[in-house]
């Protein structure tokens, strides 16, 4: 059974002045245990919606979402998804609570009234897995914004979930800060966690095994990055870059110069080269 | 972090910051009480040591504490005047139908150190009490006011969300009053009405953030799990040690003391 | 206007346990006109710096001199001084407060004290210059979409005529045609008022496209100071600083140590293009065919 099924999966939402948005139009989507997807699309593509029905915060005007065989419009399922489904926010600030950084992490199984000892436990181990143990008692002001969101994946993994949805984690942090929570990501998920990474940033997209490119609220691409980078031009007309190394190898194929597929960085591009 | 409050946190670990919350509360307010209660000189001395032994065993720097009188110069200020002239008695200085008193002088300072001591007092808990063990001292503490109908746990979660963006909202009216500053608005006019136009450059972007900030937060907060602040159980007990017990009982050792010499 | 810093040094909450020296010994100068990158980690002092500039904060040590003025002088001089200056905070649409668009772009020019007439001539022409269409002068700024909003607070800086304009990440946060339009609608504007830009990024590349001069701040301290293609080609430097050089300098550079013959001071993807092309001309073709066109 996959880990997330959407089926026939519409949203649309109200206009103050009448009329109505159609954020998602007809949705089907499967994503199994263990994958590592990105989704990518411009501002208004719907991809931040389509994540907030993965774990029930939105949910579908019309037909079906499934995580772990559980019907997310079931309200008494809800808590159940969103044990299985964690979600880290754009905003570091924005998504803790609490003034220090064990506190925090504390706050999910606080939630699901685990006894003191098996909260304390479960804190220790993913400040561990995360590695800011040293700052357990830390205000988050002390942190780097890389560093917050570490600690907000930290807060969900004390909740043993099946799956990370990350909503542009690194938008609003600085390249040394967005390189520690894409190489957090990157450990989670060879350890078995499913990842979710919604980003505009297609070197974030690259690091994924399959990519889905969304636009106007519907899903047009799925494959895996280097098939959708194929589609520059196409891309490019949704409002997309690509990651620089891609481009240049495009290039240097549209002169005849053959290289292999699935240059994604340029590490490989240098490679291939020499 | 550019800004500093005055009797902020700091995350040192003195003998004091291992102390149980409650007790430490409880504790400073005895004190304060007895603050009030101490008239003759040698309860002053008893209690004023005290106070000095416990701000010694917070390792609170002494300049740090002392710049937290700052808070209350104007009112020690005005308070000391008022004694100075209204307490009736031998005076000194003669002003027309103003009359400084000795008893007026003494009455003045008396005051002042009362005053100073319990802001002492206040600074040593908020140095060495993080504000998630004072919102959780308090909530255990009012506990058995739950059973009356009284929302205390809701209370404490509002309180610690507060305090826990309450330097993140500092920096965030800093950075909209220099952006506004930037554009033209001048914050600090003699001219009452442009003080008045100034309000609504810094209000109405700062509540417009701190509205869209409630509303992430609380998505992120369903989104960890929270239903509510009833059956939640918590990471942190508190648990009543030698230490805490030794504390309460010296504290009242002192209190009493204090309160048998003034009734000899 | 001429910007002068001297040695400047700003500490935070001096003399407390918590004091931070976010600038030290900084010495800048930039003229009339001139196009100027500022990077550095976070926490490097550039958002500091160039609050500085703008007169908002006051100098510990040193000084900052615009045309002569300190900045930060509450004086007429200072203050007619700083009117010259514009500055754009990250996220600049969290300054919006006007409930129409047009009221909030004219709120400068406002404070400038113009005429009536001056001020909607000057909130239109910013309006159009950031592309926004006329038609949304009378809705609320709050309900635009957020690049929208981040237009409408750029054009509220413009319209004040500043002739230097100091933007802290204006591309932050915008997907890439957003971050591509606003980029070259600065830049139009600055090749229209001959402007002094000073432009705070972290995407280099994007940086490299617009300026001329990239100033390097580490720990307070100006690291680097030159032509950009010569401060972000230079990798050891870039890297003690935190950041890393632009794609193209990365891939030039790899090939060089392989040993092709490379320039590796090229920062943009094209010319990076043309370089490699070149040096293939001519040369043994390893694992490449390159067929004539």
């Amino acid at each position: 059974m996959p880990l997330i099924e959407l089926r026939g999966v519409e949203y649309a939402y109200p206009l103050d002045g009448g009329g109505q948005v159609a954020a998602l139009r007809g949705i089907d989507l499967t994503i199994e245990r263990g994958e590592f997807v990105s989704i990518v699309g411009p501002n208004g593509s719907g991809k931040s919606t389509l994540a907030r029905h993965l774990n029930g915060l939105l949910l579908p005007t019309a037909g079906q979402v499934c995580v772990d065989g559980l019907l997310t419009s079931e309200p008494h399922n809800l808590w159940a998804v969103r044990q299985r489904v964690g979600m880290v926010f754009q905003n570091p600030d924005n998504q803790i609570v609490a003034s220090t950084v064990e506190e925090d992490v504390a706050f999910g199984p606080e939630n699901a009234a685990l006894p003191p000892d098996e909260i304390r436990r479960r804190v220790d181990e993913a400040l561990a897995t995360v590695g800011l143990i040293g700052y357990r008692s830390s205000p988050p002001q002390m942190l780097s914004g890389g560093q917050r969101q570490l600690l907000a994946i930290a807060g969900l993994l004390a909740t043993r979930p099946a799956c990370l949805i990350f909503d542009e984690p690194a938008s609003m942090l600085d390249s040394i800060n967005r390189r520690l929570v894409v190489e957090a990501i990157q450990r989670l998920n060879a350890e078995g966690l499913t990842i979710v990474l919604i980003t505009q940033t297609m070197e974030e997209a690259a690091a994924a095994r399959r990519a889905l490119v969304m636009h106007q609220g519907r899903i047009m691409l799925d494959g895996s990055p280097a098939q959708i980078f194929e589609q520059g031009d196409q891309l490019r007309e949704w409002g997309l870059d690509l990651p620089t190394a891609v481009e240049i190898a495009h290039r240097l194929r549209s002169m005849g110069w053959r290289l292999p597929p699935d240059l994604l960085t340029i590490d490989q591009l240098a490679r291939a080269l020499c | 972090m550019n800004l500093l409050l005055p009797g902020m946190y700091l995350a040192t670990n003195s003998a004091l910051h291992r102390l149980d919350p409650r007790v430490k509360m409880i504790a400073a307010l005895v004190l304060m009480v007895a603050a009030f209660v101490a008239h003759r000189l040698a309860s002053h001395i008893l209690l004023t040591t005290f106070v000095m032994v416990i701000a010694m065993l917070s390792a609170a720097p002494p300049a740090a504490l002392l710049r937290t009188l700052r808070t209350i110069f104007w009112l020690g200020f005005l308070m000391f005047f008022f004694r100075l002239f209204t307490t009736p008695g031998q005076p000194f200085i003669t002003m027309g139908s103003l009359v400084m008193t000795w008893e007026g002088l003494l009455a003045g300072a008396t005051q002042i150190y009362r005053l100073c001591l319990i802001v002492i007092l206040s600074a040593l808990l908020t140095f060495t009490t993080s504000p998630a063990q004072l919102a959780y001292g308090l909530e255990v503490l009012f506990k058995p006011l739950i059973k009356i109908g009284l929302p205390v746990r809701e209370f404490t979660l509002v309180l610690t969300i507060a305090l826990r963006f309450a330097p993140v909202m500092l920096e965030e009216i800093d950075k909209i009053g220099k952006a506004q500053r930037a554009r033209g608005v001048d914050m600090d006019s003699r001219n009452p009405l442009r003080q008045v136009s100034s309000w609504s450059p810094l209000f109405v972007p700062i509540f417009v953030a701190a509205f869209r900030r409630a509303e992430e937060l609380a998505t992120a907060m369903e989104a960890r799990g929270f239903r509510g602040a009833q059956h939640r159980t918590r990471l942190y007990r508190l648990c009543i040690a030698r230490q805490d017990g030794l504390a309460m009982l010296v504290t009242c050792a002192v209190s009493l003391t204090i309160v048998g010499l003034e009734l000899v | 206007m001429l910007i002068r810093v001297e040695h400047l040094g700003h500490t935070y909450i001096p003399g407390t346990p918590l004091a931070r020296s976010a600038l030290r010994g900084v010495n800048l100068e930039i003229g009339p006109g001139e196009r100027v990158g500022l990077v550095g980690r976070t926490g490097s002092g550039k958002s500091t710096l160039v609050q500085h500039i703008a007169g908002l904060l006051t100098p510990t040590e040193g000084q900052v001199l615009l045309d002569g003025v300190p900045a930060h002088e509450r004086t007429a001089a200072g203050r007619a001084v700083r009117r010259r200056l514009g500055l754009a905070f990250q996220n600049p649409e969290e300054q919006i407060f006007e409930q129409t668009v047009l009221r909030e772009v004219a709120f400068g020019p406002r404070n400038l004290g113009l005429s009536q007439s001056e001020i909607v001539a000057r909130a239109r022409w910013a309006m159009e210059m950031v592309g926004l269409d006329a038609s949304m002068a009378s809705r609320s700024p709050f309900m635009l979409s957020g690049g929208e909003m981040r237009r409408v607070a750029l054009a509220s800086i413009l319209a004040m005529r500043p002739e230097t304009l100091i933007l802290d990440e204006p591309t932050a946060g915008l997907d890439p045609r957003g971050r591509r339009e606003l980029i070259a609608r600065v830049c139009a504007w600055q090749v229209e008022t001959g402007a002094t830009l000073i432009l705070i990024s972290h995407d280099l590349e994007g940086l490299a496209r617009v300026v001329e001069r990239v100033v390097v701040l580490d720990c307070g301290q100006v690291a680097a100071d030159g032509l950009a293609r010569q401060v972000l080609s230079d990798d050891a430097r870039l890297s003690a600083a935190g950041l890393d050089v632009p794609q193209p300098v990365m891939l030039l550079r790899a090939l060089r140590n392989s040993g092709w013959g490379v320039r590796t001071d090229l920062l943009l993807p094209e010319e990076a293009i043309e370089e490699i092309v070149h040096a293939r001309r001519g040369a043994i073709p390893v694992r490449t065919d390159k067929e004539t066109a």
